[in-house]
Parts: C-alpha cells; structure tokens; sequence
C-alpha cells in the first residue's frame, strides 16, 4: 500500500471522506480534497502521459505544478497539471497522448 | 483568513507568493496599517513550509528546534488575526513597472488590479540533471517527494536513490525512511558531503550508504525505473570507466540545487546579477529588500536561494521597508526593526554553510548599493 497511514511526525492520517473519479474509465477512488497525481499513485499509477515523438511515458517530476511533465485530460481538457489539481467526485481522467486534445461533451 | 472580495482593484501592497517569505512580509506590512492582499495560484498558502516535517536550526527566536509545519501554522495565524486579504488559486500573469498586475483567479476571472508596492516572495523550483532515463516515471526532484510523502501522504517509491546529499538531499532521504520507503544510497558528485552534520548523521546512523564523487549514469527500466547505475568520477569530474555499481531501485531523487523563480521580475524590468551559489540569476536588491525598480521588493529564495528561516526574515524585512516607504512608519521605528531583523539574518548567515550565503549576499546587495537610490 503506498498511502502512508500512520507516520511518527505526522501522526494518523485522518481523511476518510472519499471521491470516486475515472482513470482511463476505470472507477478508482481517492480521497477529499486530494491531488489527482497523489491518487493516481495511491492507486499504483505512474505513467501519467506519454510524449508525442517517442510515445514514452512520463509521470509526476516536480510535483508542484512548475514542470509540467505531469498533465493529462482531465474532464475533456487536455495539459492539465494533475500535481496541483485537486480531484472532483465523478472526474474524469485520462491518460495524455502528445500535446492531447480537447474533448467536448 | 480574508475572503478575496473579487471586487477591489487596488491596494498598498501586493505580495505574490504565501510561502514564507510572503506570509511574514504580509504580516509586518499589514501590522504597520498597510491594505496588502497576498496572491498564490495554489490553493493553500504556506508555501513549500508544510512539507517541512523536520525542526529548523538556529537560535530559539529563529524558531528553531520548532518544526516548519507548525512555523507554517502560526505565520496563517497571525495573518488571520490581521484579517489580511488572501486570494489563494490566482495566478499573476503578468506585472508591469507602474505596479499593474494582471491575475486569473480560479483559472476563470481575468482582471487587472494596481498596487502601490509589490513584493514578490515567488520561492524557487528544483533543478533537474540529465542521465541516461531521466525522464523515466519515478525519476523526480526530492521536493517532489517530500510533497508526495509529507502533504499528500503517498509514498512514489518503496526504495530510492538520492542523488545530492545537501541538506534537501540528507532531510528528504530521512523522511523517505519515515514514511516508510528504504533509502538504497545517496550518492554526491563532490568529493565530500554537502549537508549539515547532524541531519548527515542521522541518515548515516540508519545504516544508508554514501557515495561520494560518484553520480548516476543511467536508469534502467521499461516504463519506470527498476535499476539505477552510479559511477565514481575522477577528480577532473569524469567517470572512470569500471567503477559501475547498480542498484534495485523503483525512484530516483534528484537534490541538485534550485532556481529562483524570477519570471515576474524580469517582467517588471528589474536589473539582475549572476551569482551560481544563489541559484543563477538573481534580483539585485538592497538591505530594505528594494529592486532596481521604484515599488517593487523581493524577498527569500526568490531573491538568492538559502533557508525558510532566512526568507521569513527576508520578508519581514520586505514587509519594513514597504510600510516605511509607504510613510506608515517613522525613520526610528524602521531602523530600529531593520537592524534587529538584520542581526537574526547575520546569525542565519554564519558558520560553515552559512558564511558562504553571507558572502554571495553581500554581493548582491553591494551591487544594490551602488544602483539604486533612496526611492521613499
């Protein structure tokens, strides 16, 4: 499991309200309030997009919305930086390809 | 805090950035009767501070042996009491030298607001060094992790690779290890160890290797890392061929130093000078904090990287020197703070790591003297 529970500093962790998004239109949930990148890899996701020239993936870098290594679609928009988004019941999200495009629904 | 009216258009002060340094300038700004609303495109203030688990050094009134989380409490407590205005998912776009200021707020509303002085406290961003599979998933800056680990409570590895063994590099791997990651080794290209003492120790006593003129050569791995290479080098910083070692490893860290983030003060036309031990191009301001442009401050790591606790005093310092200039404080009153906040500075500033960001600041700031004129 990489959610960290309990931590000596920290102390418990005591989130428990709990949204459901898609993942490539697999249910995974996630908790309040959170990152979508930190639910991505509290559910074991790493490869979050995948460049355009070589199609290799690419996942969370800087982790504070500088770097942008991190963006996928995220409810129909594409280059959204998931590190400094926060998840939404019912969000959709979906794995980037190259620059990605705008999906209107 | 304040709620962000969403209406008002103009202020004394504007401070881009609630990081540290911002929130203590807004505090001693606004404490003087300035009208200062605090901008930040995050959606909490408090900077990189609440990822600080670890107690700062220096004296007590530095606030050490305190930990930067509860720092970071008590700097939103105090701008609580004074009812400062803060507009939290805002992004400042664009800033001009007559002080106007183009915001998005919540990625939606785009407007222009004008401030009678602007701080800017934008922090710093990690820099990044390239191998072979760098750009692999689980390659990432070592405040990334700690972000991961401290504020988002999730661990991006089971075991690690420091590459850096500053202070970033010795504190995050030990925090790894108490989120409960295994720290494989840190490795350092210089010859000797960069980090403070008894942070090194702590992570040396927990039984992690170090290895140091050595870097890494390569990652390995398909779609993330699985294995990472390290190298010795030679004292020209070559690798030295037949020194590979290679360990599991599922994440790298990279605690290769930072850059300021001084877009908006090229935006405003400030004038810069080259300093690499403060991270590359900095601001060149003077002992109040002031730019080359009337109005316009700058203070912490955006103003030559050091510590948290050394950009709260910056601020604070910002935060002086702004009400003064604005009249809201007589010449005694000011100089009386400026000097206390400059004797915790120098005492920041000292001993083995210190005296060194002593010296690169009084560059800085002797280059100010000479460019720029009493304003007030």
């Amino acid at each position: 499991m990489t959610r960290i529970k309990d931590h000596p500093i920290l102390g418990k962790d005591t989130r428990e309200e709990i949204v459901t998004i898609t993942f490539d239109g697999k249910e995974i949930t996630a908790l309040k309030g959170e990152m979508i990148a930190s639910a991505l890899i509290a559910n074991g996701v790493h490869s979050f997009r995948y460049t355009e020239k070589h199609n290799k993936p690419r996942g969370i870098y800087c982790g504070i919305g500088r770097c942008t290594d991190c963006v996928m679609i995220v409810d129909g928009i594409p280059n959204v930086r998931t590190c400094v988004t926060e998840v939404k019941d019912g969000m959709k999200v979906e794995t980037q390809y190259g620059r990605g495009e705008w999906k209107n629904e | 805090m304040g709620e962000a009216s969403g209406k008002m258009n103009n202020y004394d002060v504007v401070i881009v950035g609630a990081g540290p340094a911002g929130l203590a300038a807004s505090i001693e700004a606004a404490g003087a009767g300035a009208r200062v609303l605090l901008i930040d495109e995050n959606n909490k203030p408090g900077g990189q501070l609440f990822k600080q688990i670890h107690k700062f050094f220096g004296s007590r009134e530095h606030k050490a042996g305190t930990r930067g989380i509860n720092i970071g409490t008590e700097l939103l407590d105090d701008t609580e009491k004074l009812n400062i205005e803060v507009m939290l998912n805002t992004e400042v776009c664009g800033l001009t030298p007559d002080k106007k200021i183009w915001i998005i707020e919540n990625k939606e509303i785009s407007r222009e607001i004008t401030a009678g002085k602007i701080i800017i406290a934008t922090g710093a961003y990690e820099n990044s060094v390239q191998f072979d599979g760098w750009e692999l998933p689980g390659v990432m800056g070592a405040g990334a992790a700690q972000t991961m680990i401290n504020l988002n409570r999730v661990l991006p590895g089971h075991k690690v690779l420091m590459l850096g063994s500053g202070n970033v590099g010795v504190i995050v791997s030990y925090q790894l290890m108490q989120a409960g990651a295994e720290v494989a080794a840190i490795v350092e290209a210089a010859p000797t160890l960069g980090g403070y003492g008894v942070h090194t120790a702590k992570v040396a006593r927990a039984g992690v290797p170090f290895y140091t003129s050595h870097t890494i050569k390569r990652a390995h791995g398909k779609n993330r890392v699985e294995r990472v290479e390290i190298v010795q080098l030679d004292s020209n910083w070559k690798e030295i061929e037949g020194t590979e070692k290679i360990f599991d490893a599922d994440t790298i860290c990279l605690a290769v130093g930072l850059t300021p983030m001084v877009e908006l003060i090229w935006l405003a036309g400030c004038k810069f000078t080259f300093i690499g031990s403060m991270g590359g191009y900095v601001p060149v301001h003077d002992r109040y904090m002031r730019t080359t442009v009337d109005g316009i401050y700058v203070a912490g790591d955006v103003a030559g990287i050091e510590e948290a606790s050394t950009a709260m005093e910056e601020g604070r310092l910002a935060g002086i020197s702004v009400a003064y200039d604005l009249n809201l404080i007589d010449d005694a009153q000011a100089e009386k703070r400026i000097e206390e906040i400059w004797t915790k500075l120098d005492s920041l500033r000292c001993g083995q790591f210190g005296e060194k960001r002593k010296t690169a600041k009084d560059r800085i700031l002797e280059e100010g003297e000479g460019m720029i004129l009493c304003h007030a």
